[in-house]
């Protein structure tokens, strides 16, 4: 008896400590939803309810002149759309060599791929940032998506991972049929990996849309940019003018696709990232 | 020779093939990028003019620097708070998301929302919150009593913007540590209840040793994370000229190359960097295997 309600209190604080850190993350969201639909007037207004319901920020920001919102979401959308087939294509193709290849140097090359990770974002940026400019294509989208088209030891450790745990005799059946290294991956590892590349192409897809320092190093002015940097040179606009329901506006068309897919393919999110965890 | 299937005869071209765009991504992107700007960081450079030999010249106004100093003292500043704190926080709500109750779902859904949109976007809505006047963290202190805080000036901006990062950085420690607390078999907890041990005994002898590998793997993320946060302290700290009122190094490295066009102390610092995560890294796989216990 004395133990049940032990265990009462304890689902019951349990239930409170989550809800009340549920509240910290949520709150900034709602504050974002909720001040984007108030009158400039009322944005410092401390209720979650727009004292006056109003769509003007979402009008003011499509006629905004220096910026085009519209034209940020597309060249936010083709730069991630692009980084995404990039990291899916190349990442497979390495984790399936990876996995079930047997070849010399293998462990080591892997190695060294995973060593990668460890090196700053900041070393490669700036020899990268070099021969994009000698090539003339700074102030181009293509510095953003090319390099996703030469792999990642993140997406290429993800995969693997998940090719690992398909059944070899699979793998022996289509040697018996006749098919090749490339026949394997394609019909047999491909379909059957269909979790971990969704979970893959929401990482590159969110990775993408959501990175402000390479945009900004190859893409730093309006009108033509990417969603982030756009809403930087929007902050210093609007801060300037004091008026954040505009602002708010924009940050929440910027989000919004992450959050839809999000909210229709978590179970891919989350497994993608258990997936990359702690197995050795 | 390791296991797997082998490649015949044509397929060898195959295999290479398919390796091709990674290896290449390997050894020129990464470790090319890396011996490059090791190479640049000897040189004086805008981009414009041709490179000119330095020596340790860029390293020596590094060193000389008192801006540098201030930089990389709170990179590490930032990272001491940082790392602890992500790890500590999102082990707490795994463990309470771990016993099982009903409706976790929503609750793990409330806080990876953060780690799935852009910092850049909610960095917005923090301003708010922060804003000194206006915000609603300082509206809730007086509500209560309390003396308002300037967020975002210099004094408190650190722990400000240490703060939004490990908010921003708790739902990916959540899903780590729940993957790693599923592996723990429940005989482990059966057998110690019958031995009479209470929850906090369980957590500390039984939770906390098994799962000191997610525990490695998220300090080592986070740390990695911590040396290259960037876009919080961007959006929330930045002034004119590209400075900002919590410098850290990935700021300084960005300012100098791309608003100053010194390229070569811009390298210089990025090895700097590497180094110092480099040394730590070290230090982790030493730990590693002084007291991680893997199965």
């Amino acid at each position: 008896m004395g133990k049940r309600v032990q265990t009462r209190l304890l689902d019951a604080l349990t239930y409170l400590i989550l809800l009340i850190g549920a509240v910290g993350m949520v709150t900034p969201f709602l504050w974002m939803v909720s001040t984007s639909f108030k009158l400039p007037a009322d944005q410092f207004t401390k209720t979650l309810i727009p004292p006056t319901f109003t769509l003007r920020n979402f009008q003011a920001l499509f006629a905004y002149g220096d910026i085009s919102f519209p034209l940020l979401f597309l060249n936010s959308a083709v730069i991630s759309l692009l980084t995404t087939i990039g990291q899916l294509l190349t990442c497979s193709m390495a984790a399936f060599c990876f996995a079930v290849v047997r070849f010399k140097g293998r462990d080591f090359l892997f190695t060294l791929l995973l060593l990668t990770l460890l090196i700053p974002f900041h070393v490669t940026l700036i020899p990268n940032f070099v021969i994009f400019s000698w090539l003339g294509l700074v102030g181009t989208s293509v510095p953003l998506w090319l390099p996703a088209f030469w792999g990642g030891a993140f997406g290429t450790f993800l995969l693997r991972q998940y090719f690992l745990t398909i059944p070899r005799d699979l793998v022996d059946a289509a040697r018996v049929d006749g098919a090749t290294l490339p026949q394997i991956y394609w019909k047999v590892y491909l379909p059957l990996a269909k979790p971990a590349l969704a979970a893959l192409a929401i990482f590159s897809f969110q990775g993408a849309w959501n990175d402000l320092l390479r945009p900004l190093v190859y893409m730093p002015a309006a009108p033509n940019t990417t969603l982030t940097v756009g809403l930087a040179l929007f902050q210093t606009q609007m801060t300037r003018g004091g008026n954040f329901t505009v602002l708010m506006a924009g940050a929440l068309i910027s989000i919004l696709p992450l959050l839809i897919v999000f909210f229709f393919a978590q179970r891919f999110f989350i497994e993608g990232i258990a997936l990359s965890g702690v197995k050795r | 020779m390791e296991a797997g299937l082998k490649p015949l005869g044509r397929e060898k071209f195959w295999l290479w093939a398919m390796l091709a765009p990674t290896l290449f991504g390997l050894f020129f992107s990464a470790f090319g990028s890396l011996l490059a700007t090791l190479a640049l960081s000897f040189t004086r450079w805008d981009l414009l003019t041709p490179p000119q030999w330095a020596g340790f010249a860029n390293y020596i106004a590094l060193f000389k620097d008192p801006k540098n100093l201030t930089s990389l003292l709170n990179t590490v500043r930032f990272t001491a708070m940082y790392v602890p704190g992500v790890v500590i926080v999102s082990l707490l709500v795994a463990v309470l998301m771990n016993r099982g109750l009903k409706g976790i779902s929503f609750f793990r859904t409330a806080y990876y929302l953060p780690a799935v949109t852009s910092a850049v976007a909610t960095a917005l809505v923090w301003q708010m919150i922060y804003g000194k006047d206006t915000g609603i963290l300082n509206y809730l202190l007086e509500s209560l009593g309390l003396q308002p805080v300037c967020w975002l000036c210099t004094d408190m901006a650190l722990y400000s913007v240490v703060i939004v990062n490990i908010w921003g950085a708790i739902g990916e420690g959540m899903i780590i540590f729940l993957a790693g607390l599923t592996t723990i078999p429940r005989e482990y907890y059966e057998a110690a209840e019958m031995d009479g041990a209470k929850g906090l005994q369980k957590f500390f002898r039984i939770t906390l040793p098994l799962i000191t590998p997610s525990i490695f793997f998220q300090t080592l993320i986070s740390t990695i994370n911590a040396f290259q946060a960037y876009d919080y302290i961007y959006m929330l700290t930045r002034r004119g000229q590209g400075d900002s009122s919590v410098p850290v190094v990935v700021f300084s490295i960005y300012r100098n190359a791309w608003h100053f066009s010194n390229y070569g102390g811009a390298s210089a610092q990025a090895i700097e960097l590497t180094l110092i995560v480099a040394a730590l890294m070290g230090l982790y796989l030493w730990l590693e295997k002084r007291f991680v216990v893997y199965e």
